[in-house]
């Protein structure tokens, strides 16, 4: 079953057409990829996704909730998180602080008047909160401000931030950019780690080995529109993909 | 103790403390000396350091929690105090009502202001704020005068109806009181050469100030309270974390704005009269600078930068050149002059300055105000006794 399914969806900055026609469905409890060129429209098909962006035409729908003109508050309600390209957490807060904001969120919903409540004295979130940072492998910071952590494990963060609310649907855009060889290695394991919640996810990526260790489906994009769609395998021989991607060079 | 943790209840505890021994406190120097006027424990003085600090602890819940910086607050302390001096005019001079209705109103008024203004963030939303509490006052002064009595200010009459209570005693207002407590009923207490004056309205304050100050403690460490500091950290995340920021933020708002109202309904009960000037640009702003010479998101700067700012407001203002005369009488005249040339723009009316320079020197040196410093001083004695346990521990060791 189709847990995500996007039709005919256009979105212009101007005169330059970002997205042209994308139709692209995800297969609930799957991981799929979308690759693509600088420029291809990738971040820009996320952002529409998500809310920040409204397309010009077409439907985005999730289940079936259609997502279009939805804010973002009540695109995450539905179950859809998103781990951004530059991690965007509470860098002011500590680690504790910045996984259970999400996890009051996803419990007690966009609004809540708890103005006498003892946030400290609340043993459920503070619970999953730990637990969510051990799983990440960051317990031992957990009284440490996020604006001072290494980019890296800012990113594990904001995954922990994400995992901490059951999202239905997670969309990472590039999880491992800027990363080491091996910091890139713990967080493909820990990506596949939480590929046993039934987590449906959808990877923007560039790097390769990422996209081929993770991905059980992949759609390229190129100039704002999806020329190609298989599994890894196929992508990788697809004339067409080596053409628009990877300059005409062999994989 | 009452659902706060080890480390806010001794500080709740330092505090009441602190507000409880204020008049001897503030009154260090015996009545006849040379340095008797640097006391400060008369109770208009302390009445203000406490009504200024629930206004600034308020404003603390707004502007420190939420970075949203408002610069229209004393608009709502203004319509508190409209409100408190009309419920004394047409129910009882018996200052409950009226510190009640200042909440409700300035709630009421804050709401509107921050519905419209929360549209916009940053510099906007200031502009917005600024923009509603210079029209408030230009409305106070002009269309508003059946309410607010334009520039004499709203007072008191012999012949308002006070449905409740009296109209006048033996010819005269009755003085606002709590149930029969007259507010400025004070008992003095003389010691040796010292004087300590213990006033009615001072610990009515009190009271209030401890229970505004108890709130906003237990907002802070809130779910709340956490959500209101993500707004400040990052509201993009916020909102792809499901949170919708817009009511948080109007709920800090009206809340300061009820703190606001307080202040405006305590003023009121200190003193029964209302001016437009209270609203005007310049008190909105000394909140603001109250608030960040204290330490913005502290619970306990604003207070202090209050203190601070009323210290300096009705104690260095009094300071005239006779006085500092009299200081260097045993110097000889040139020197005395030259003492007195230098000085003299920093005194008196010059307080401004003073207050300006010491200012600029703890936002440059201490960003996060006077709190900053008394962290960053007891930083230093701990690493000093932590190097001594751990250099005795150190000399310890070889004997074993």
């Amino acid at each position: 079953m189709d847990i995500l399914r996007v039709e005919d969806v256009n979105k212009s900055f101007g005169g330059l057409r970002a997205l042209n026609n994308v139709n692209f469905s995800v297969e609930e409890g799957t991981v799929h990829a979308i690759i693509g060129p600088n420029g291809a429209g990738k971040s820009t098909f996320l952002n529409c996704l998500i809310g920040r962006l409204i397309p010009d035409t077409g439907s985005v729908m999730f289940g079936d909730i259609s997502l279009t003109g939805m804010k973002p508050y009540e695109i995450n309600q539905v179950g859809v998180s998103r781990v951004f390209q530059t991690p965007e957490i509470f860098g002011d807060l500590t680690l504790m602080e910045n996984i259970m904001i999400p996890a009051l969120a996803k419990r007690d919903g966009e609004f809540q008047l708890h103005a006498f409540k003892n946030v400290a004295s609340d043993a459920e979130i503070c619970d999953k909160a730990m637990h969510m940072l051990e799983d990440v492998g960051l317990a031992e910071k957990r009284d440490s401000i996020a604006g001072s952590l290494s980019r890296g494990d800012k990113r594990r963060l904001e995954l922990a931030m994400c995992l901490s609310q059951d999202p239905k649907l997670l969309l990472l855009d590039e999880p491992t950019a800027g990363m080491s060889r091996a910091d890139t290695n713990n967080t493909i394991d820990l990506l596949k780690r939480i590929g046993d919640r039934g987590i449906t996810k959808v990877v923007i990526e560039h790097d390769m080995h990422v996209v081929f260790s993770l991905a059980e489906k992949v759609s390229v994009l190129a100039q704002g529109a999806i020329i190609a769609e298989g599994k890894p395998e196929d992508i990788k021989g697809d004339p067409r993909v080596q053409e628009a991607y990877l300059g005409g060079a062999h994989l | 103790m009452l659902g706060l943790n080890k480390k806010d209840t001794s500080l709740f505890l330092l505090v009441l403390v602190l507000v409880v021994l204020a008049p001897f406190l503030l009154n260090p120097f015996p009545e006849n000396s040379e340095l008797a006027q640097f006391n400060a424990g008369y109770p208009d003085l302390m009445q203000r350091f406490l009504i200024f600090g629930i206004f600034a602890i308020g404003f603390n819940i707004l502007f420190g929690l939420t970075g949203y910086l408002s610069f229209g607050h004393a608009a709502f302390l203004g319509v508190g105090s409209y409100a408190g001096v009309w419920m004394m005019k047409l129910l009882t001079m018996n200052v409950i009502p009226a510190i009640f209705m200042s909440v409700i109103f300035a709630g009421l008024f804050s709401l509107l202001v921050g519905y419209i203004s929360l549209r916009r963030s940053g510099i906007y939303f200031s502009i917005l704020t600024l923009a509603f509490a210079q029209m408030s006052f230009s409305l106070a002064y002009s269309v508003l005068t059946p309410i607010t009595n334009g520039e004499t200010g709203l007072q008191l009459a012999l012949d308002d109806p006070r449905i409740l209570g009296v109209s006048q005693e033996n010819g005269a207002i009755p003085a606002a009181n709590l149930f029969g407590l007259a507010m400025r009923e004070s008992y003095e207490l003389s010691l040796g050469g010292w004087l300590f004056t213990f006033n009615a309205g001072y610990y009515l304050c009190a009271v209030v100030m401890m229970i505004a100050f108890y709130v906003a403690v237990r907002i802070f460490r809130s779910p709340f309270g956490m959500m209101l500091r993500a707004v400040k950290s990052n509201q993009q995340r916020m909102n792809f974390t499901g949170l919708n920021s817009r009511p948080y933020t109007l709920a800090a708002f009206v809340i300061s704005g009820m703190y606001a109202g307080l202040a405006g309904g305590l003023m009121v009960a200190m003193d029964p009269l209302a001016g437009a000037e209270r609203m005007q640009w310049t008190a909105s702003g000394e909140v603001v600078l109250m608030t960040i010479l204290g330490g913005a998101g502290t619970l306990i700067g604003p207070v202090l930068g209050a203190g601070f700012i009323k210290y300096f407001e009705n104690i260095f203002s009094k300071i005239n050149d006779n006085v500092l005369y009299g200081w260097f009488s045993a110097l000889p005249e040139g020197v005395a002059d030259f003492l007195v040339f230098v000085i003299h723009p920093f005194i008196g009316k010059g307080w401004h300055l003073t207050l300006g320079i010491m200012f600029m020197l703890i936002v440059i040196f201490l960003p996060g105000g006077i709190m900053e410093g008394v962290e960053r001083i007891g930083r230093l004695f701990k690493r000093k006794s932590s190097d001594k346990d751990s250099s005795a521990r150190a000399s310890a060791a070889p004997a074993e």
